[in-house]
């Protein structure tokens, strides 16, 4: 025997220690298979629809975010806010023709500046062909419009600056618009009636496909002049502007520009908040992204608390098992086990089992995710994100820990002779 | 290497008190070989749980190797009991779901040792007591005198300077029995301090002291010379005396 092993350091005896813990625990979960399955059961289907939970929300989410991601990187929105407390107040901040001016005026660096304006008011929103009639948003926009959103005619033309510069009554229609008023697949030249107005379809633009179920193609666009005739002056517009930012680094500065001309034109103190917003068109992505985690969180969080009933199945399990194996103990701390050992044996074993049960319910919450997605028809593909594997994980080796203490501290603190006579 | 000064062990049934032992004063030196013998219910078992720091006595002192016992945790007497004691049991208490050889290397767990040398020591101790070919059995694949054989293996596996056995051959026959006393002779003249609790006679009378417990008091103590064991040479294997630890 050599004496330098006998002194192997501390680090090296836990780590050895650990490994006898480790192995020990399986072969004793593997003893008691059917308890040990039984034991788990909660852990899995608590981990499992988690999972399930998290993959379709995510898979729900990624298919929406990639519909927004068509708005370019570089492309930034200016809109009007009105905080919730005004808006309650009946108060509505707008911004203004002039604000698009200016913005042409005194922004440099920008291009494709396109205004967007709701064009309802004044002619109702009904659109009539022929006996036919269809309801859907109305848009006056420039011919910047396709640029910036990346939405191009399928037939027809888009909207041309002459459109624009002349009034003229013409609209380019969504691909629900156009089926909903049984126009021809190629409706070029044909009138539609809105409230009393009478416009030439000069094209038809490309799907952008559902979201949440919902088409997005029922909309039509028309030229931003028009749009603000047909509206006549009964209110001020509000304007949406888009506009493309030459130099991408220059970005946030940018951003900034605008933010203080703004204030400026609508003359805001300075401690008073802005009554409009700034923003980077894939934030409306980023702040989908974010609700859609929130859901996520809030429901893993709700499921998650079905790991918790799974925590004290694992608890009731060691405790039978502490009892039944006190002779066991005994030995073991006759044979010179101290506390400590004891204690990490069990909470190891409670560790096992619950990661055990966590990685089998992250398997059976993948296949329940997969199956739900696939016999929802047009459902998008689940998908389950990196975090929300490594977390059901972790927090079962937590279950698994937390309620492994009291069985394991139950076997650490009985006497050896006691544990050793036990019948 | 033991002295036990004016040891007594009250048991405490609710209202009840029971004195298991009374006033015992007893001192073993290295390398004796000693019987505890005694009528059934006369303290032996609690004597032996308190030479094992498995229990501590109510009253008096015990010091082992010259540290007293009394004033250590529970963790500093698990050490003491890991590097210094050898258990073998009546009813052998070997863990049923480890083989020989694991059942043998548990008690070098404690100590930290890896397992590459947990299992070269466990494979010399189970080659010393006659059980090499056995490694890989469960208890429940052994006879009882083997069974018995692998507790002692285990016993001496760290190699310790007490070895405690309870009634080794309560559970064994006749001649499985003499074997194991062999064996232990064996360990014996090898140098280990051995301590066996019995009632048999027969057994008591290979030991070269015997100490008769009577109601929890010594009422006997002498040294006598050894009955040879016939027949001779049960499997005991020619292995060397391992070096032991000062
Ligand atoms: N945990 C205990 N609680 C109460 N009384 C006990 C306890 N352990 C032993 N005793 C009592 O102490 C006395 C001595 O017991 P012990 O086990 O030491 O006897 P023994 O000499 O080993 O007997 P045997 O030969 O039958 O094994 C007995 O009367 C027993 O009833
Ligand atoms: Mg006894």
């Amino acid at each position: 025997m050599s004496a330098s092993a006998d002194s192997a350091n501390r680090f090296q005896s836990s780590w050895y220690a650990m490994q006898e813990c480790l192995r020990s625990a399986l072969s004793s979960i593997r003893a008691h298979g059917l308890r040990s399955s039984l034991t788990m059961l909660g852990i899995v289907i608590g981990v499992a629809s988690v999972i399930c939970v998290i993959a379709l929300v995510q898979g729900l989410s990624q298919s929406i975010s990639n519909q927004l991601q068509g708005l370019g990187g570089s492309t930034l929105t200016l809109r009007s806010h009105t905080p919730l407390e005004d808006q309650l107040r009946g108060k509505r901040n707008r911004l203004k023709l002039k604000d698009l001016e200016e913005l042409r005026f005194r922004i440099d660096g920008i291009s494709n500046i396109t205004p967007l304006v709701f064009a309802g008011q004044g002619m109702g929103s009904q659109i009539r062909y022929g006996a036919n009639t269809a309801s859907g948003q109305m848009f006056g926009t420039t011919s910047n419009y396709q640029d910036v959103q990346k939405i191009f005619p399928k037939t027809g033309r888009f909207l041309t600056e002459s459109d624009d510069a002349s009034r003229r009554r013409v609209v380019v229609v969504g691909e629900q618009m156009r089926k909903d008023l049984k126009l021809p697949e190629d409706p070029a030249g044909e009138f539609v009636q809105i409230g009393n107005e009478w416009f030439k379809v000069v094209g038809v633009l490309e799907p952008r496909g559902e979201m949440f179920g919902m088409s997005q193609d029922n909309y039509l666009l028309m030229p931003f002049r028009t749009a603000l005739a047909v509206n006549g002056v009964v209110l001020e517009p509000d304007l949406w502007i888009t506009f493309s930012v030459n130099d991408l680094e220059a970005l946030e500065s940018t951003k900034l520009r605008v933010a203080m001309l703004m204030r400026q034109l609508h003359q805001i103190g300075p401690k008073q908040p802005d009554d409009f917003v700034v923003e980077a068109s894939d934030m409306i992505a980023k702040t989908f992204k974010q609700i859609s985690t929130t859901i996520t969180l809030v429901v893993a969080g709700i499921v998650g608390i079905s790991l918790l009933v799974g925590g004290v199945g694992i608890m009731n399990i060691m405790l039978v098992s502490v009892t039944e194996r006190t002779r066991e103990i005994g030995i073991a701390k006759a044979l010179g086990a101290r506390r400590q050992y004891v204690l990490m044996q069990f909470l190891i074993e409670a560790m096992v089992l619950a990661i055990i049960g966590g990685l089998i319910g992250i398997a059976i919450g993948f296949g329940l995710g997969y199956g739900i997605a696939q016999s929802i028809p047009d459902f998008p593909p689940p998908s389950v994100p990196w975090w929300a594997v490594t977390g059901a994980c972790a927090f079962s080796g937590l279950i698994g820990v937390i309620f492994g203490i009291l069985p394991a501290s139950k076997a650490a603190n009985l006497a050896p002779i006691d544990a050793l006579r036990y019948e | 290497m033991i002295r036990l000064e004016s040891i007594g062990k009250v048991y405490t049934l609710g209202d009840n008190e029971f004195a298991a032992l009374t006033d015992v004063d007893l001192h073993i030196a290295r390398n004796e070989f000693v019987a505890l013998t005694g009528a059934s219910g006369s303290g032996k078992s609690t004597m032996m749980n308190i030479l094992g720091c498995l229990d501590s006595p109510t009253t008096g002192s015990y010091s082992l190797d010259g540290e007293a016992v009394a004033g250590l945790s529970e963790d500093q007497l698990a050490g003491v009991r890991n590097r210094k004691i050898g258990f073998i049991f009546q009813n052998f208490y070997l863990m049923p779901r480890f083989t020989a050889l694991d059942n043998v290397a548990q008690p070098l767990i404690y100590r930290g040792l890896s397992p590459s040398v947990r299992r070269e020591r466990a494979r010399e101790a189970l080659a010393r007591v006659g059980l090499a070919d056995r490694t890989h059995h469960k208890p429940n694949e052994l006879s009882g005198g083997q069974r018995q054989r692998v507790a002692i293996a285990r016993a001496l596996v760290g190699h310790p300077e007490l070895l405690l056995a309870d009634e080794p051959t309560g559970n064994l026959d006749s001649r499985t029995a003499r074997e194991i006393m062999a064996l232990l002779t064996h360990l014996h003249s090898e140098g280990v301090t051995l301590i066996i609790v019995t009632h048999d006679p027969g057994i008591a009378s290979h030991c070269h002291r015997v100490v008769r417990l009577h109601d929890g008091r010594i009422a006997e103590d002498f040294q006598q010379q050894p009955a040879p064991i016939e027949p001779p040479a049960a499997t005991v294997a020619a292995h060397s005396p391992a070096e032991r630890p000062a």
